[in-house]
C-alpha cells in the first residue's frame, strides 16, 4: 500500500507569488493527502485577498490559518498578514506578532522551522519566486531534518533572489520549473 | 541534537522557572517559546537549553533578561486603527451611560495599548470617570509602561494610526519630544494603576466594563487561553466588552457561549450573561 510521502507541504513566495501559485495549486485534486501551508509576503496594513483569489480557482478548500486551528490534510492555508504562523506539536497553528524576521511578518523561515520541528521527515518545503532571502534558512532546516526541499528554477522565476538564496543555503534541494513542480505535487502523494 | 531532546529541556526549564521564580510559562504555545528560547540561548551564549536553565537558576540577575525574551511585545499607539475606531464609534456610546468605569488592559507590556485607550477616553470625555488597570507579568515592561517614553522615530507611525483611528485631537498634544524620545503627558497616567498580574496563575481583582487584551492569547495554548478567557468572563458584568487581537478568536474556547460578537471584524465581544 502506498503511504503519503509528506503529511504537510510548506510553501514560501514573495514577488510574483500569485502567478506562481496559480500554476501549482489549482490542479491539486480533492482528497489530497497533505496539508498545504503557504506564506506570501504582503503589506501588513492591507487585508489579504489571497483566500478570495484562490478559493474559486482551487479544488481544495482554501482558508486563512487561524490561531489554534487544527491542521488538516487536503486543505490549503494562507498565513494572515502581519502575523507569523507556527506549528504546534498537537498539529494546530499558533500565530505570533513577534518582530519581523528578514523584514517580513509573516516570515517563511518562521513557518518552515517550526513546521520542521513537528513534521520532520514528512514535511516538504518549497521556495518560489521572491526578491529577498526569506525561506533559505528554513529550507535548510527542513532538509537537515530529513524532509523534502524544492526550489523554483531561478532563471524562470519572476524574481530570482529568493530561489537563488534558497539553493545557496540548501544545495541539495531539487530545482524545478513551475510546470514540473505542478506535476510533481500531483504525483507526490503516492510515491512512497 | 534532536528536537525531542530540546522539547524535554524546554519543559524542564519552564518547570524550573516556575518552581524557583513563580513565573508560569508552562501553558504557553510551545512553538513561539521554542523560537524565543533559541534566541535567548544565543544571547546567553549557551549551547543548549539545559545550560540556559543552569544559568537562570544559579544567577538570579539573568532572570529579567530571560523574561524579556519570553514576554516583551512591541506594539504601537493605536495599532490596528480600525479596532480603536470601533471602540470609539461603537463601544464608547455604551460606556457613556455608566457613571464610573474601569478598563483593564491585560498583558499591557510597555503600555502602548493602554495609552491609546487613555487618549481616546480623554477625547471622548470619559477619562475623568475611568480607572485604567495595566497588568503584565514582566516588571521591566511595567516600569517602561509607567515611564511612557517611546523612541521618537516611532511617532510618525503612531500619529498616522491615531488619525486613522478617528483621533479628535493632534497626537502632539500628548507628548513632548526631547533627546530622541517622546515622553507622554504625565497627566495621562493620573488615572492608571499598574500591577503585576498573571493570566496563568492570578485571579480576578475587580469588576471592569472593558477589557482589551490584544495579541496575548495567541501566545497561550488552548487550556491557558480558556483560563484567561474565563477570568475575563468573571471580571466583566453583563454587557461588558472584551477586545482581542484581529486574528484571535474565542472559537476554540469553552467560554465562547458567554460572549456575543459585537464588532465582528474588529474582534470586539460583549458578554451575554448567559453562562
Amino acid at each position: 500500500m502506498s503511504r503519503p510521502a509528506f503529511e504537510a507541504i510548506v510553501i514560501g513566495a514573495s514577488a510574483g507569488a500569485i502567478d506562481a501559485l496559480s500554476v501549482i495549486l489549482p490542479p491539486l485534486g480533492a482528497g489530497y493527502p497533505a496539508a498545504i501551508i503557504i506564506v506570501v509576503h504582503l503589506p501588513p496594513t492591507r487585508r489579504s485577498m489571497l483566500v478570495e483569489l484562490f478559493a474559486p480557482k482551487c479544488q481544495l478548500v482554501v482558508g486563512e490559518a487561524e490561531d489554534k486551528e487544527p491542521i488538516l490534510s487536503g486543505k490549503i492555508y494562507f498565513a494572515p498578514p502581519d502575523y507569523h504562523v507556527l506549528v504546534e506539536t498537537d498539529r494546530r497553528f499558533s500565530l505570533s506578532s513577534d518582530e519581523p524576521v528578514n523584514y517580513s511578518r509573516p516570515s517563511i523561515d518562521v513557518l518552515f522551522e517550526s513546521a520542521s520541528d513537528v513534521f520532520g521527515k514528512t514535511l516538504l518545503g518549497i521556495v518560489l519566486t521572491g526578491a529577498n532571502s526569506d525561506g533559505a534558512m528554513g529550507l535548510r532546516t527542513i532538509a537537515r531534518a530529513g524532509g523534502g526541499a524544492i526550489v523554483q528554477r531561478p532563471d524562470l522565476a519572476y524574481s530570482d533572489a529568493m530561489p537563488q538564496a534558497a539553493i545557496d543555503a540548501c544545495p541539495g534541494a531539487q530545482v524545478m520549473s513551475l510546470e514540473e513542480l505542478a506535476i510533481y505535487l500531483q504525483e507526490v502523494p503516492s510515491t512512497r | 541534537m534532536s528536537t525531542k531532546t530540546e522539547d524535554v529541556e524546554i519543559r524542564l526549564l519552564l518547570d524550573a522557572i516556575f518552581e524557583q521564580y513563580h513565573y508560569d510559562f508552562r501553558g504557553y504555545a510551545m512553538a513561539s517559546i521554542k523560537r524565543r528560547l533559541r534566541q535567548a540561548k544565543d544571547h546567553f551564549q549557551c549551547q543548549t537549553v539545559s545550560q540556559l536553565q543552569d544559568q537562570v537558576l544559579h544567577d538570579p540577575p539573568a532572570l529579567p533578561k530571560l523574561l524579556s525574551y519570553l514576554t516583551v511585545q512591541v506594539s504601537e499607539l493605536f495599532r490596528d486603527p480600525a479596532y480603536f475606531a470601533a471602540i470609539r464609534n461603537q463601544v464608547v456610546p455604551y460606556l457613556k451611560t455608566y457613571p464610573s468605569l474601569k478598563v483593564w488592559v491585560a498583558g499591557c507590556s510597555t503600555g502602548e495599548e493602554l495609552y491609546s485607550l487613555a487618549i481616546l477616553f480623554r477625547e471622548e470625555g470619559l477619562e475623568q470617570r475611568t480607572l485604567f488597570y495595566g497588568t503584565d507579568i514582566n516588571p521591566e515592561a511595567l516600569k517602561r509602561a509607567e515611564a511612557a517614553i517611546y523612541d521618537l522615530d516611532r511617532i510618525p507611525q503612531f500619529t498616522a494610526n491615531h488619525r486613522l483611528a478617528g483621533g479628535k485631537s493632534s497626537l502632539s498634544d500628548y507628548y513632548t519630544a526631547s533627546y530622541g524620545a517622546a515622553v507622554l503627558d504625565k497627566t495621562l497616567r493620573a488615572r492608571m494603576v499598574f500591577a503585576d498580574h498573571s493570566l496563568a496563575s492570578d485571579s480576578v481583582f475587580a469588576e471592569v466594563q472593558l477589557i482589551s487584551c490584544r495579541n496575548v492569547l495567541i501566545y497561550f495554548d488552548r487550556e491557558l487561553q480558556d483560563r484567561a478567557i474565563g477570568l475575563f468572563d468573571e471580571a466583566l458584568p453583563r454587557r461588558g466588552f472584551l477586545g482581542i487581537g484581529s486574528k484571535e478568536s474565542l472559537r476554540f474556547s469553552k467560554h465562547a457561549p458567554a460572549f456575543t460578537e459585537f464588532a465582528r471584524d474588529q474582534r470586539i465581544f460583549q458578554k451575554t450573561g448567559l453562562s
